[in-house]
């Protein structure tokens, strides 16, 4: 029983020691509290405020300074606008900027489109940028919070700030996704919803945009599944390919999509 | 020559199953760059996700969460109970997956050297690792209704995403209880010629259930730090096996396996050591020292590659997400490795301590003592190291007279190169012990003694001034780039000192004179509570590291992707951690205290004279 009580007594001092050090033998930095989404009207703000948005989502929900700093871990921004040009020019670019605007924002969502040397991912030969896209993921900036921060950087980097500030609301205020609202019930209203209508006909001979499609239950369903989920793969006589565009598989729910097919196949 | 033929297939055979269960360990991983497709990419793929949904394929969304879609129970705090009980959880997993492993090695070593200290040593382990079992299922039969009532909508974003895995997990246990039973009631039965290579079968068996056991629940919880098989807007459409195999899967069950053995040789050395302070007669002092030896042994064997496997899972973090790597080491969590230098710095020194301690049972270990003071104040320098922060807590008036964040001298000690340096150092110091260790009671008779030892000197010697440029050339001279990359390299060259000098030294001293009989049990009680702080410190590492490596999803239940929205939804801070982890490691070791208890009384048998009625 003594040796149990011992070795009680040196796992508490042991613990204890530890416990002691965490506590008052190293800073206390308290983490910050998780984002919270604000509501900006956008529509009262000068470009000065703009810009100072912009900064605060560059310091703060960008977790831009995270990389951008002096510790050398990303190129510091300070000059992204006087550069510009420069890398536009550059034959490792790889992307479709014109202006400094576009250039930004370019490195924003797509980063990977220039690479400043020695800041690309381990092993890509500076092919690849290890930023991720702001837009997406645990950063998740909306369109009028990445031109708060393009005019931001335009304004640091001491070039013209050329961004307008956007008359859509800021964070917060977002229509919902596609993934999160209800599936439609009826064909008519997937038609409706997605402005099929704008192109082409459903019923009667009327000409349209794209073909008129009052007859194209003759078709297999696999067919009509495919025009929608991949519309360049059969291009329809008389009709220009790259109309339609290609991404109704991201935004048809399964329900949607057979809704629509079964109508259409009912079509004859 | 039947027999051995046997032998043979049979032993093919266990390295067949076993391969069998690991090999999907090993197989490379999507990289992050594959995981985040082109957008064309994508919209083929959702394209093609939208076809399986018709073809009644699998759909499942994120869940987007309020804080009222959170149960409570009124005086408990549910973060903090799922924590403790998933703490707890881990740690008896951690210990009854990697028992049998080196069960299992001992066995076969007992068996080879027909030693039956050996077996009968190996016995008393799993002996001790069944009761942990019991616990260890209890405990993750608590984490799964602690989740259940707590956490509903992620149990069931997970299950969802994770069903087939966890009814796999499910029905494992099953096979693990089944093998283990045997293994362990079957000991005494299947002994002796092919009885117990078929026991020795069962061993294997048994570390590749758990092994598997282990891999699935890795595969949930990397998932939840590096989701893969989502589309971007986080939709699964139901290919479970990218979700398992995610970018962090192999990492962490690599750094898992090798942290396991190391905890698991530190548990089994607490319970040598328990029972070495209780022992009533020199027998079982001799007897549980050699087995605390063992431990110990076991404990430091996984404890040199174990900041290796570490530094990969970190570097894998890294190449995975650069946010989540600064997260790591230089955010809001810097601190905490600072703390765990003080903690492995703890490990290395009661392991040392407990082999000096240990070359008093050899009348030949004399000639090695003056080095002990060497290799001392090179652990106690490199762990210094290790220790020193690169900024210091200041006040503004210190802040001004020092002239900035960083001390002029002691700054430099504070970035990875430094540590890097100070960690080889650290490994090399404790080979060094081992090796000593090792020679002390032998007397080498080859030829070549001398220039043996030169060889090993000036291996020595070559390394460390290697380690030290590569450290301070690539450390301090040259572009940040390379600073963390000559880490390789001298990794590397420890790597080779170590393999080296074993293959050197295992030459030499064959057929080498013993100076005289080890004698066991020589050993000071004192010595014992090195093996406890090696097991204390180990579980609080363990219990730490936990933390961070949960915390740095931050306020996400899986990263980026599922949004955390409950009340406790906060990171929190250090001190907080440390308060919980202490509180796990106090209740840890008291139900371990107990576990080592019960393994003793298991034995006793007592007769109560005039109790029982006389039988005729």
């Amino acid at each position: 029983m003594t040796n149990f009580l011992k070795v009680f007594a040196f796992s508490i001092l042991s613990v204890g020691a530890f416990w002691g050090y965490s506590n008052f033998g190293i800073p206390t930095i308290i983490p910050a509290p998780p984002p919270v989404e604000e509501k900006l009207d956008l529509s009262a703000m000068t470009m000065d405020q703009f810009i100072s948005l912009g900064e605060k989502i560059y310091n703060g929900k960008g977790t831009c300074t995270l990389c951008h700093n002096s510790m050398g871990r990303a190129p510091m921004l300070d000059t992204i606008g006087a550069k510009a040009e420069e890398h536009m020019k550059s034959p490792t670019y790889k992307g479709t900027a014109k202006t400094v605007e576009e250039y930004i924002h370019e490195g924003l969502v797509k980063p990977s489109a220039y690479v400043v040397a020695g800041f690309g991912k381990a092993g890509s030969n500076d092919t690849e940028s290890p930023m991720p896209d702001v837009t997406g993921g645990g950063i998740g900036l909306n369109e009028a919070e990445v031109a708060a921060v393009i005019a931001y950087l335009q304004s640091w980097s001491g070039v013209e700030v050329t961004v307008a500030i956007p008359a859509m609301p800021a964070a917060g205020a977002e229509a919902p996704k596609a993934e999160e609202a209800a599936p439609l019930k009826t064909a008519d209203e997937v038609i409706a919803k997605h402005t099929c209508g704008m192109c082409h006909t459903f019923k009667g001979d009327a000409a349209s945009l794209g073909p008129n499609l009052s007859k194209i239950g003759k078709k297999s369903k696999e067919y009509l599944r495919q025009a929608i989920l991949d519309p360049e793969a059969v291009i329809a006589k008389g009709f220009a390919g790259g109309m339609m565009p290609a991404n109704y598989g991201e935004q048809l729910k399964a329900s949607e999509l057979e809704l629509l097919v079964n109508y259409m196949a009912g079509l004859k | 020559m039947l027999t051995r033929n046997i032998r043979l297939i049979g032993g093919a055979f266990l390295l067949a199953v076993f391969a069998i269960f690991m090999l999907p360990a090993f197989t490379p991983a999507a990289s992050a760059s594959e995981t985040a497709a082109s957008a064309a990419v994508v919209v083929a793929d959702a394209a093609a996700s939208v076809n399986a949904e018709a073809a009644g394929g699998v759909s499942i969304p994120v869940p987007q969460l309020t804080a009222s879609d959170y149960p409570t129970i009124k005086g408990v705090n549910s973060r903090v109970a799922v924590w403790l009980v998933a703490q707890l959880h881990l740690w008896f997993g951690a210990f009854v997956v990697a028992v049998p492993m080196f069960v299992f090695i001992i066995e076969a070593i007992g068996m080879a050297t027909r030693d039956v200290r050996y077996d009968n040593m190996a016995y008393e382990f799993i002996k001790v690792s069944i009761a942990a079992y019991s616990l260890t299922a209890l405990l993750g039969g608590l984490l799964s209704f602690g989740l259940i009532l707590f956490y509903p909508d992620l149990f069931k974003y997970m299950a969802a995403i994770f069903k087939e895995s966890m009814w796999a997990y499910a029905l494992l246990f099953f096979a693990e209880s089944a093998v283990l039973y045997v293994y362990y009631y079957g000991w005494h039965w299947l002994q002796g010629g092919n009885k117990k290579w078929v026991h020795l079968t069962f061993g294997l068996l048994l570390n590749a259930v758990g092994c598997l056991l282990m891999f699935l629940a890795n595969a949930w919880t990397t998932f939840m730090m590096s989701p893969a098989g989502l589309d971007p807007a986080g939709v699964f459409h139901g290919d479970t096996w990218a979700a398992i195999h995610n970018f962090l899967w192999n990492p962490i069950n690599i750094h898992r396996v090798v942290a396991n053995v190391a905890y698991g040789g530190s548990i089994v050395g607490a319970y040598a050591a328990f029972k070495f302070l209780n022992a009533k007669n020199s027998g079982e002092r001799a007897h549980y020292d050699w087995v605390g030896y063992n431990a110990n042994f076991i404990a430091i064997a996984a404890l040199l590659p174990l900041p290796f496997a570490g530094y990969y899972l970190t570097a894998e973090m890294y190449a995975y997400s650069q946010q989540m790597g600064i997260t790591l080491m230089g955010g809001v969590f810097a601190w905490i490795f600072i703390i765990q230098a003080v903690l492995i710095g703890a490990l290395f020194l009661s392991a040392n301590y407990y082999l000096w301690c240990g070359m008093g049972r050899s009348e030949g270990a004399k000639r090695y003592y003056p080095a002990i003071k060497y290799i001392a104040i090179v652990l106690v320098a490199s762990f210094l190291v290790w220790f020193t922060p690169h900024t210091l807590v200041l006040t503004n008036a210190e802040l001004k007279s020092l002239g900035g964040p960083y001390h002029q001298y002691l700054g430099v000690l504070g970035i990875m190169p430094a540590k890097n340096t100070a960690v080889n150092f650290l490994l090399l110091g404790t080979f060094l012990s081992f090796m000593l260790y090792r020679r002390a009671n032998k007397v080498a008779t080859v030829s070549w003694v001398k220039a043996g030892n030169a060889a090993q000197i000036a291996l020595f010697v070559a390394g460390a001034i290697n380690i030290m440029i590569l450290g301070l050339y690539y450390g301090y001279f040259t572009n940040t780039v390379y600073k963390v990359a000559a880490s390789i390299p001298q990794v590397l060259t420890t790597l080779v000192i170590i393999i080296a000098s074993v293959v050197i030294d295992s030459f030499m001293y064959k057929g080498a004179k013993e100076v005289a009989p080890l004698r066991w049990g020589r050993m000071s009680n004192r010595s014992q509570y090195a093996l406890f702080l090696l097991a204390v410190s180990f579980t609080w590492l363990m219990g730490l590291m936990g933390y961070v490596r949960s915390a740095i999803r931050q306020h996400w239940h899986v990263s980026n992707v599922f949004r955390d929205n409950s009340p406790d939804a906060f990171t929190p801070d250090l001190g907080y951690a440390a308060n919980i982890v202490s509180i796990g490691t106090l209740i840890f070791m008291t139900m371990v205290i107990f576990v080592f208890w019960l393994s003793t009384i298991g034995g006793k048998h007592v007769v109560a004279k005039g109790y029982w009625k006389e039988q005729a």
